[in-house]
């Protein structure tokens, strides 16, 4: 089965929902592919603020006139035009004549002794488990690792009744405030309000601080912090712990988007390197929710032919400041590629170790050997963290991406794309099926 | 800046791989030489199949002498190789299939190749995910499986463990009239040096019979006993394609993780490494046929590979006419797993002239360099 759209926008994040409520507001039939539960991404989705401008766009959202495809994962674009995607068991063919991807980004996680123990959790992933109902009340919780992420969720668990005992950011506080605010789009005042507020409930923030271990035999029972050479152990029910984010590329990557230094090119009207199709976002460059939103209704302006409106928009992006203050303030601690011993284990689809990686000179001979990243995941945390422990440079998604991007019915994957889009593309090969002894 | 070396194998992809532990453990100084990474390039993207095969008295006699070798170092083999006898079964979905099924029961028994004809019921108890009902199949047990990539990185360990050198990320230039220049400008010097490229030998030798041949597979997640065997169907009798057609055939494999492994399809003229979207479809329906709930396990990537292959189906092993210092080892097809050990074997004997087990001629290259002068 499959749908046609003028504009088909991949991903109901901020940049997804403004890219999408723009295009449908000019008059296209427009799709809006995603495949949480929910629209909102990552940053709304979770409810750690529910700001002004999250209920502005989500309510735009829910009065434009186009079509949700909620809960829809795409995981291949079987011909030029086309996307695939795959719901429970259901698939579908989405053809497009124009293409925003607003795919968005994802935590990194980094290997430290223990960090695969039960109820150590990504940041971003706890506070969505505490939003789908996990309880979490009079818990204790650590937040840890780097980014403007990290005090967003403090405050929400706190607000949950969590006791966050500790908050463990490697750069000053002073400086991650305000990227914070940025980030997701709100006051910095307030935001500097809700870190006093997390603070007077018993929280301690400590910077230039990380976990160097996990402790506990069935589960996670404390954490080993570490700040300038001094270790302490602090014991909790939780640690949230995420360093960073990094853009999910690989939908780009299957269209042949070009990308430099990690993220997808893009003009002024966010188009890329590929005919017809737009980007916007995270994956253009971590930007925050302000910058997303502007790039949304750019590139959903740009697609529906409004180019002028869209170019007088594109002007309004002061972009680079924030961009580059926030790569400044989130760069990676050396010391944090060396805390995984020899046993701790990277790759944890396929148990491989640290020390069966170090071995290896580059990213495909470490999976061709050891399997890492040939998991479920598709190495979108290994080799994420495998990118930043040895320098592999492809390691996430580039060199190598091929459909499905994400796992998918072996029946989604070979249902036959011959009929469902008209296609400017090749024909068809028409492969013939069985051949003289030719099957090895 | 040149070291001088017995054999210099060029290649360190499975057949690379087994040719340098021959000529280490036959006591010849081996120096090893990989451009990409060891077990890169068909070896990485091939199923794994030991397997004897009967389309010609040659390919049979190749592979089966291959997979003797292979069950003698089972024993030795490190776990990550994943060896796993599981055998093969060659389905046969009618009772004309099931004609070719007694044929090929004579014919193995005749190489004294054990096999088991079973019918429909016992294909049925053997292979419960099987469509029913099926007319049979030809159980082959002393087939397996293995892991391509960390069966050549044993190869290759053992080789070095013996004293072979391994020279590594180094392209290969030039090798010629006894000398192969790398890509950081030394030399290596050598009595013989074995080409073992896979389908990028005809960049080094331009002029080699080989084109290279797209193959596409998809692997899925663990879903351990949803099949046992390794499963290829005997359907192509029914459907005369061309040799040069794009096609594709139902090859199904049980990996030892639980994975199970889905091929299998064949292109010339395609250069690129670019999933198909239509060959893939024609190869999962094929699978889909045999295995109707193969369709709801969750498929988690999918390759492309080029096979080196030869007009004649056989590979090229032995001395290259035109320069004698050139032995080659290349253009397996999609057998290079099944026959890496004793192509290696055969090498190594032509090479220091002793007796080779299996009669090598109908693989030296030079019958090739005959078929054109008499053209």
């Amino acid at each position: 089965m499959s749908e046609h759209f003028d504009i088909l926008v991949v991903g109901a994040g901020p940049a997804g929902i403004a890219a999408a409520v723009s295009a449908a507001a000019a008059g296209k039939r427009v799709g809006l592919a995603d495949d949480n539960p929910a629209p909102g991404g990552q940053i709304w989705r979770s409810g750690t603020f529910q700001p002004a401008a999250a209920r502005r766009w989500l309510a735009r959202l829910n009065a434009a006139p186009l079509v949700r495809l909620q809960g829809w994962r795409i995981f291949d674009s079987p011909q030029r035009g086309t996307l695939r995607a795959e719901r429970n068991s259901d698939c579908r063919d989405l053809c497009y004549e124009q293409l925003i991807l607003a795919t968005g980004a994802r935590e990194r996680f980094l290997p430290f002794p223990g960090w695969t123990l039960p109820n150590v959790m990504g940041a971003g992933g706890l506070d969505a488990m505490v939003r789908g109902g996990l309880p979490i009340a009079g818990k204790r919780v650590v937040v840890a690792g780097t980014g403007p992420l990290l005090l967003a969720v403090a405050a929400h668990l706190a607000r949950r009744g969590a006791k966050v005992v500790a908050v463990c950011e490697q750069a000053p506080l002073r400086r991650i405030v305000p990227l914070t605010a940025a980030l997701l789009g709100e006051p910095a005042k307030l935001l500097q309000g809700i870190a006093y507020g997390v603070a007077a409930r018993g929280a301690r923030f400590f910077t230039g601080c990380w976990p160097i271990a996990v402790n506990g035999r069935e589960k996670l029972e404390s954490v080993t912090l570490q700040r300038n050479r001094k270790h302490w152990d602090v014991g909790c029910d939780y640690l949230a712990c995420g360093f960073h984010l990094v853009p999910n590329l690989e939908l780009p990557a299957l269209l042949g988007c070009r990308i430099e230094n990690g993220f997808v090119v893009a003009d002024d009207l966010q188009r890329t390197s590929v005919a017809d199709v737009f980007c916007a976002g995270e994956p253009t460059g971590i930007g925050g929710v302000e910058l997303a939103l502007l790039e949304g209704q750019v590139a959903g302006l740009a697609a529906a032919g409004r180019t002028a409106e869209a170019e007088k928009l594109a002007r309004r992006r002061k972009r680079q400041g924030f961009v580059h203050a926030l790569r400044t303030a989130s760069v990676l601690d050396p010391q944090l590629g060396k805390l995984a011993s020899d046993t701790t284990i990277v790759c944890r689809c396929e148990d491989v170790p640290f020390a069966a990686l170090r071995e290896h000179a580059n990213w495909r001979d470490a999976k061709l050997h050891t399997r890492c990243g040939m998991g479920p995941c598709q190495g979108r945390i290994c080799g994420t963290a495998a990118e930043f422990l040895f320098g592999w440079s492809a390691a996430s998604v580039q060199s190598s991406i091929r459909p499905p991007v994400f796992p998918a019915l072996v029946s989604s994957l070979g249902a036959s794309a011959k009929e469902t889009c008209q296609s400017d593309g090749l024909p068809s090969a028409g492969a013939s099926t069985g051949s003289q002894k030719e099957i090895l | 800046m040149s070291d001088r070396w017995d054999v210099v194998v060029v290649g360190a992809g499975i057949v690379g791989a087994a040719c340098a532990l021959e000529c280490a453990s036959r006591g010849l100084r081996t120096a090893i030489v990989e451009g990409r990474g060891i077990g890169g390039g068909a070896t990485a993207a091939g199923m794994g199949h030991i397997v004897v095969m009967d389309d010609s008295p040659a390919q049979m006699a190749l592979t089966h002498y291959s997979q003797t070798l292979w069950q003698e170092l089972s024993d030795r083999l490190p776990r990550d190789v994943e060896y796993e006898p599981c055998g093969t079964l060659w389905v046969a979905s009618d009772e004309e299939e099931m004609q070719e099924v007694h044929r090929k029961s004579a014919l193995y028994a005749t190489a004294g190749i054990a096999t088991a004809i079973l019918d429909s019921q016992m294909l049925a108890d053997a292979e419960p995910h099987l469509r029913k009902p099926l007319a049979g199949a030809l159980l082959v047990p002393s087939d397996a499986v293995l892991y391509p990539p960390c069966a050549a990185g044993y190869l290759l360990r053992e080789a070095l463990r013996l004293g072979a050198r391994l020279y590594a990320p180094r392209t290969v230039l030039s090798a010629q009239a006894g000398k192969a220049r790398l890509d950081d400008g030394s030399e290596l010097q050598a009595a013989r040096i074995v080409h073992a490229c896979g389908a990028d030998a005809a960049e080094l030798l331009p002029g080699l019979p080989i084109r290279k041949r797209k193959g596409h597979l998809v692997i899925t997640d663990r879903y351990p006993g949803f099949v046992r065997h390794q499963l290829v169907e005997l359907g192509y009798l029914k459907s005369a394609h061309s040799l040069t057609a794009d096609s594709v055939a139902f090859n199904v494999q049980p990996r030892r993780t639980g994975q199970v492994l889905i091929g299998s399809s064949r292109q010339y003229n395609t250069e690129g490494p670019a999933v198909d979207a239509q060959i893939l479809s024609s190869m999962i329906e094929r699978a889909q046929w045999y295995l109707p709930e193969i369709g709801a396990l969750s498929a988690i990537r999918a390759w492309t590979g080029f096979r080196a292959a030869t007009p004649d189906k056989l590979p090229l092993i032995g001395p290259w006419p035109e320069d004698d210092s050139l032995f080659l080892a290349t253009g397996h097809e999609g057998l290079g797993i099944t026959t890496s050990l004793g192509t290696a074997r055969i090498l190594v004997d032509h090479l220091l002239g002793e007796q080779t087990k299996i009669p090598i001629e109908p693989y030296l290259p030079s019958r090739f360099a005959r078929s054109e002068a008499h053209a």
